[in-house]
Formats: structure tokens, sequence, C-alpha cells
């Protein structure tokens, strides 16, 4: 008995001293990753599984959260069927929107660009509240857009606040730089002597640009979709903020479940639905590439 | 024909970032005006503006306890996240290990991950511990989603790190914490202190994870919030411009002491 007691830490030492230094490394933020992500979604797992409107979860197991979710009375789906169009749309926005400008910062802006790349990471750190409720007083009635047509006599401005129009905008307004600086990275790995080549051997400007600039981005490109995708499909604020409740989003359904109705497991199960969309894509299509080449390393 | 082309396409992407950059601080600037404003109803063209708001702001208790609860979390998650991330980057980019590939990709999963679920999921576990929510909890939240995001800055900063300096130290007889002091962190200097400021201003920003985490310690950005739903004042935006000059403060000033560093490096 006592033998194996003193046995024990030695060979933890052992053990240790054989972990690589990589894992040796990694292992606090494994920890902090498993105590702080794998852990709380197991929890939402059993919640989602336990009794509709009770807080008995790893002692019962049932699917009634599920059934309930997909019973035709129920109008979640259409939540579902928003947020994913709205993320589809949002992304589609974004690439054109922010194409032209991760070009920018590689190519044209020279040693402005990284002034500018400050300029579009700055908004980051305002509280994204605070950025939506300034759209509100721009477009509110009597507010900077209406209130400067009346002033110049065009007449009141445009009513687009509370549309789903407008929380679209305030999405692209809001994952602009998930979108623009992976696709930033995405550009920089273009070597430039390929699109040389490319150009002497003849070939025109769109052709440069589908045929060699395009794919050799599109790792960067890829990233910035799934990221701009994802966020997408959890917002929440834009809706809120902006859009006055004419569009439902799935985050909202899932907070109204935890907060108001207090039906805790139904809410895990609408939040264990929405994780496996996002992370299953983003798993797929993290599988797809390689990180170092991104990142940098030659 | 092609330099031409060229040149005006030069000339969009010029205008097209001038436009959008001017989409991208308009807001901010309607806030600004906002909480200038003399009176309790924003109206513009602006009548008459006024400091009231900003002293009101400046004077109140509440808004204090908010600010001192927001800078405690920031201050402690940049700390605790400079310290995972440093060793996470290292792992990331600059070892060669048998789990790197794995790790990189549980890595973004955090961040590729809506934070209002994530904030929701983390009050849940909180909840199955026992541990009610306060500024404590908001921490480890903030930890979950920053420390990923921090070390993806940091290792970039490692990809641009010659490995064969460390081993040349080793040869020459230097210890492993030596190492670490005069060879390795002197180098990822730059990368460090712009993690560090990452930490610092996305945790000062953030608001899904505080909203759920926190519990009734209440952020500058959980409290905008709540007076945006119900019982706006002109408040509202000055303490959002207020937090957002103090941002812009702290990325300029973390932004020139950057500068010197890369420039001693040099």
């Amino acid at each position: 008995m006592a033998v194996t007691t003193l046995d024990a830490p030695a060979e933890a030492k052992t053990l240790s001293l054989r972990l690589s230094p990589g894992l040796r490394s990694a292992s606090p933020v494994l920890v902090l990753l498993v105590l702080g992500f794998l852990a709380p979604l197991v929890t939402v797992a059993a919640y989602a599984f336990a009794t509709p409107k009770s807080f008995d979860v790893f002692r019962t197991f049932t699917l009634a959260n599920f059934a309930a979710i997909v019973d035709p009375a129920n109008t979640v789906w259409t939540s579902f069927a928003w947020s994913l169009l709205f993320a589809f749309i949002t992304v589609a926005l974004l690439a054109i929107v922010a194409y032209p400008i991760a070009y920018g910062l590689n190519r044209v802006f020279g040693r402005f660009s990284g002034l500018v790349s400050v300029l579009f990471v700055f908004p980051l750190f305002v509280s994204e509240n605070v950025r939506l409720y300034g759209w509100v007083l721009f477009f509110i009635k009597n507010g900077v857009l209406d209130g400067a047509m009346k002033w110049l006599g065009l007449g009141a401005g445009p009513e687009v606040l509370y549309t789903p129009g407008i929380i679209l905008f305030g999405m692209a307004y809001v994952y602009l730089p998930f979108m623009l600086f992976p696709m930033t990275l995405g550009i920089a790995m273009i070597p430039r002597d390929l699109v040389d080549a490319a150009r002497d051997l003849g070939a025109s400007r769109l052709m440069i640009w589908r045929e060699v600039e395009l794919p050799l981005a599109m790792p960067g490109i890829l990233i910035g979709m799934l990221l701009t995708f994802v966020l997408a499909a959890g917002a929440i604020a834009e809706a809120k903020i902006l859009g006055g409740q004419s569009v439902i989003m799935i985050a909202q359904d899932i907070e109204v479940a935890f907060t108001y109705a207090q039906n805790w497991p139904l809410g895990s199960a609408l939040a264990l639905i929405l994780v496996a969309i996002v992370s299953g894509l983003a798993l797929f299509v993290l599988s797809r590439l390689d990180l170092d080449r991104i990142l940098g390393r030659r | 024909m092609d330099s031409i082309g060229q040149a005006r396409t030069r000339a969009f992407i010029r205008l097209w970032t001038a436009l959008v950059l001017v989409a991208i601080y308009l807001p901010i600037l309607c806030g600004a005006l906002a909480g200038l404003s003399k009176g309790r109803y924003f109206g513009f063209p602006v009548r008459a503006f006024s400091l009231e708001w900003w002293q009101k702001t400046v004077d109140s208790f509440e808004i204090h306890t908010l600010v001192q609860n927001s800078l405690l979390i920031a201050l402690i998650v940049t700390v605790v996240s400079v310290f995972f991330a440093f060793f996470g980057a290292l792992a990331f980019a600059r070892y060669d290990w048998k789990g790197r590939r794995l790790f990189q990709k549980v890595l973004l999963l955090p961040v590729f991950f809506p934070q209002p679920v994530l904030g929701l999921a983390l009050l849940l576990w909180f909840n199955a511990l026992g541990i009610s929510p306060s500024w404590q909890t908001a921490v480890v939240a903030h930890l979950v989603w920053i420390v990923p995001v921090v070390t993806l800055v940091i290792a970039i900063q490692v990809y641009s790190f010659d490995p064969t300096l460390e081993e040349a130290a080793a040869d020459l007889g230097a210890s492993r914490l030596f190492i670490l002091r005069e060879v390795t962190l002197p180098i990822l200097w730059p990368g460090i202190w712009s993690g560090a400021l990452f930490a610092f201003l996305l945790s000062w920003g953030n608001f899904p994870l505080s909203l759920y985490t926190a519990g009734v310690d209440s952020t500058i950005p959980k409290w905008l919030y709540s007076k945006m739903v119900a019982g706006y004042t002109p408040m509202v935006p000055a303490l959002g411009t207020m937090s957002t000059l103090a941002a812009a403060a702290l990325l300029l000033g973390g932004g020139a002491v950057l500068a010197i560093v890369r420039r001693r490096q040099a």
C-alpha cells in the first residue's frame, strides 16, 4: 500500500517529462477550453434532454423538447429559417463589400495600409449596442437623416427602421471586420510573381483574377465567410435594436426560453440545434484548410 | 490600356474604402452628437449643444460602479489571457507536436461560436456548479472567448520567429528560463503587446457574454443596453461616447508603445 502511494508521484513525474513541449504549452489553454467551453456545451446537451419546464437535469431523459420544436403548431422553425437566410445574405453582401478593401490593404494603400487596418479594427472594441444605437439615431424620425433632409427641403427621410432590410444592414455593418481580415490574409497569400507571369503570358485581368488570384486567396476568403456566417446565424442585437421585432431571430427565441419563459430545457434544445448546424459547418470547412499557411508559416 | 484600367481600379478601391469607413464611423458620430445635445430628446439639426449630460454621467455614482466593474474585468482578463495565450501560441505555431493540427482547430471553435449562445451555456454550467453569476464569472466567460483570439494574435508573431535562435542559445549552455527571458520573450514582445491590447479592448466592449454571466454586477455595455430598451436618457449616448473615446485613447497609446517596441527591435 505504502509502496503504491510512493510510486504514484514518481510515475506522474516521468509522465509529465514525457509530454511534448507542444502539449505542455497547450495545456493551460486546453484546460480552459474543457472547463469553459466543452463543459458548458455538455450542460446544454444535458438540459436539452430534461423534462420540459423543469430544472431536474441529469435525472430524466426525454425527447419532448425536440418534439415540441418540430411540432407543426410551433412556429419556431421560422426563426431558424430567418436566421440562416439572413446569415447567407450577410455573407454574400460582405464578400462583395470587403473584397475591394482587402485587395487595397494588400496592393493599393502601401504604407497607409497599417492605418487603414486600425481604422477597421477599432469598431470591434466599441460595444455593438453603441454602434447599432447610433444607426437608430441616424434613421429615426427627426434623427440625423430625416432632420437633414427636412432642413434641406427634400421632404421626410425614408422609413427604414424596424424593417427586415435594416437588420441585414446592421448585420453586415457589425460583422465586416470578421470578413475583412481573413480575406486580407488570404489575398496576402497570392505570390506576386505568379500574377506577373500570368500577365506576361497574355492573360486578361479578369482571367488572372478568376484563374490565379481567387483560387489562391480562397482559404482566407472561406475563413471569413465561415466566421461571418456563424456569427450572423447567432446574431440577436441587430434584430432587437434596429429591427424592432419585425423579424425574430433564433438567438432571440433561445433567450426568451431561458429568461421570460423559464423553460431551460426547451432553450437548450434550440441552442443545441443551432450549435450542431454552426459547428458542423465550422468543422467541415476548417478540416479543409491549412492554418499554418494562412497565418504565415513558410 | 492596362495601366489606365489599373489606375481606375485603384481609384475605385480608394473611394470604396473611404465610403465604407465613413459608414463605419457615422453611427459613432451620431451618438456623440446626441450626448452633446441639450434637451431630453434628440433632434437634428441640433439646436443647442451642452455638456449637461456629460456632467451628469461623470457625476453619477451608478456609472462609477459600472466603470470600476468593466475596468476590473478587463484588467484581469488581459493579464490572465496573455499568460494562457503566450504558451498557447507556442503550441499553435512554434512546436511540431502530434496534436497540433487538432489543437489549432479546437482553439478556433469558441471564436467561431455565437456569443449569446456561449453566454447562456456558461450560465447553465455555472448554475449546475452552484456558482451564482457575478463579475468573477464574467471574467471566466470573457476568457473563454478572448484567450483564443489573443492566441491567434500572438501566434502570427510566433510564425515569424526563427527557432534556431533558441537552439543556438541552448547549445551555448543557456538554461530554459534564461532562453525564455533573453531570447523568446524579447522577440515575441510586439505580438504579446498587441495581444494584451486586444484582450483589454475586447473585454471592455463585450456585451453578450457579460449580459448572461455577470449576474447583478453590471458593466458599461450591459447598462447601455438596459437603458436603450427601457428608460432612455441622453446619458446613454454620452456614456457610449466616453467609453468609445477611452478605447480609442488606449488603442492610440498602445499603438505608440508598440511602434517604439518595434523600432527598438529593428
